[in-house]
């Protein structure tokens, strides 16, 4: 790759987005995402849609909502349940793995330090 | 280039109706979705999502599927592949059916056989990347919790898929310097301006959205912005109580374990989770570590403790 003597970009972390910034972002109409909103698989801080300010991991979520829904023709039930069943299925697995490699030393029996 | 067992992948013969081979795609999407995959399994799912996403995107189609079948049913999984010159002159392409389907993250074997034709799909990929102005682009980073508590300035190689002027796909890599801002959680998302696509004409370039994951080493696991780790602490420390100095991702702090800790025991440390506003807080989550006998004095001690408490952990006694 050649070398490129540009500036490093601007990082910001995004936060507290609205309803017109989200849809842009996702590329989602405006009634899509209240209908995510109204099934509870968004869920904004501040009262009234002009109002409302979402997390930027809702870009994440809509993104994964939409490829459920084209990829195994889920309705938005459908996707909400499924998303909240990964997610806790991801949660258990990754708490089990943890379980299953102790740190080193820890529960050691004297076989295992011979 | 190595030859794809289409069939193989979808897990149908060679003479599957197209009713097999919707079902057996769909059973296998439902498996490998890497939605539904979500945690330390994700990346394998996804791979195999892949593979069974172009299966079935060239067997689904009677076009695709008969030019395929044309190159034989003699060719193994993994074989070395080269397709034959002209291999098929004479078919008649009505372009992709399938818009959805993410093409572009197709391996080498669909790219050469189905993506350099003149007529192949060409129309149908321009909605992903070619758009005026520049579109915002989509990746992820993934940092360790350490980066997470205290940010910091690294960088990372990101790669897409491109079209270049004779519509062939080839994946470009650009190395990308990142400041990750302190307190950045999992999930979340950094936004770099103008690092998405170009625009084109006046068109502004889009934004490069990076969505970050944060991984934890063995025994510390995070909800959000708080963080759990394991506490390893003796059987008297357990009992007795103590005051135990730990090493947390923000420092070394002292401990008061209480009297009796069982083994699942949070104690929590406020506001020492991941920085924000407001942080998260630090569970410390006792455990207990069995001391190995390893001398005749240890012995004895179990032994006299085994004498003199008569403790029965089999019998509910409400302790």
């Amino acid at each position: 790759m050649a070398a490129q003597k540009t500036p490093d970009p601007i990082c910001e972390v995004v936060t507290a987005l609205t309803l017109i910034d989200l849809c842009r972002i996702s590329g989602s109409t405006t009634d899509w995402v209240i209908e995510l909103v109204e099934e509870g698989i968004l869920d904004p801080v501040g009262g009234g849609q002009s109002a409302w300010r979402f997390e930027s991991s809702s870009i994440t979520i809509i993104a994964r909502v939409r490829r459920l829904q084209s990829d195994l023709r889920l309705n938005i039930p459908g996707a909400a349940l499924v998303l909240s069943l990964a997610d806790e299925n991801a949660r258990l697995k990754l708490r089990l793995m943890q379980m299953e490699t102790d740190p080193p030393g820890a529960m050691a029996g004297p076989e295992s330090d011979r | 280039m190595d030859y794809k067992d289409y069939y193989k992948a979808l897990g149908v013969e060679r003479d599957a109706t197209a009713e097999d081979i919707k079902r057996a795609y769909r059973k296998l999407v439902r498996k490998y979705h890497p939605d539904v995959n979500a945690g330390p399994d994700a990346a394998a799912a996804e791979r195999k999502f892949k593979e069974v996403g172009e299966a079935f995107e060239v067997l689904s189609d009677p076009e695709k599927r008969a030019a395929y079948d044309q190159l034989g049913a003699n060719w193994q999984e993994g074989q070395a592949f080269r397709p034959p010159p002209d291999w098929d002159a004479g078919f008649e392409y009505s372009g992709g059916r399938n818009p959805q389907a993410d093409r572009d993250q197709f391996g080498d074997f669909f790219q050469d056989l189905f993506s350099q034709r003149a007529g192949f799909d060409r129309a149908s990929r321009s909605g992903a990347q070619m758009h005026a102005p520049g579109r915002d682009h989509h990746a992820k980073i993934v940092i360790d919790l350490e980066e997470a508590y205290k940010g910091g300035s690294r960088d990372f190689t990101l790669r897409k898929p491109e079209l270049d002027a004779e519509g062939h796909i080839a994946l470009r890599e650009r190395a990308i310097r990142v400041t990750i801002p302190k307190g950045v959680s999992d999930g979340q998302h950094i936004r770099l301006a103008g690092q998405g696509a170009p625009g084109i004409g006046q068109g502004k370039p889009g934004d490069l959205y990076l969505e970050v994951a944060v991984t934890a080493r063995p025994g510390f696991w995070l909800e959000g912005r708080d963080v759990y780790m394991d506490l390893p602490v003796t059987p008297w420390e357990a009992a007795l109580g103590a005051r135990i100095g730990v090493d947390t991702p923000s420092g070394r702090v002292e401990l008061q374990v209480p009297d009796h800790a069982q083994p699942g025991k949070k104690l929590r440390l406020k506001g020492r989770g991941i920085p924000g506003r407001p942080p998260g807080d630090l569970y410390a989550v006792v455990k207990i570590v069995i001391p190995p006998v390893e001398t005749a004095k240890a012995r004895q001690l179990y032994e006299e403790m085994a004498r003199e408490t008569r403790y029965d952990p089999r019998k509910k006694t409400g302790g």
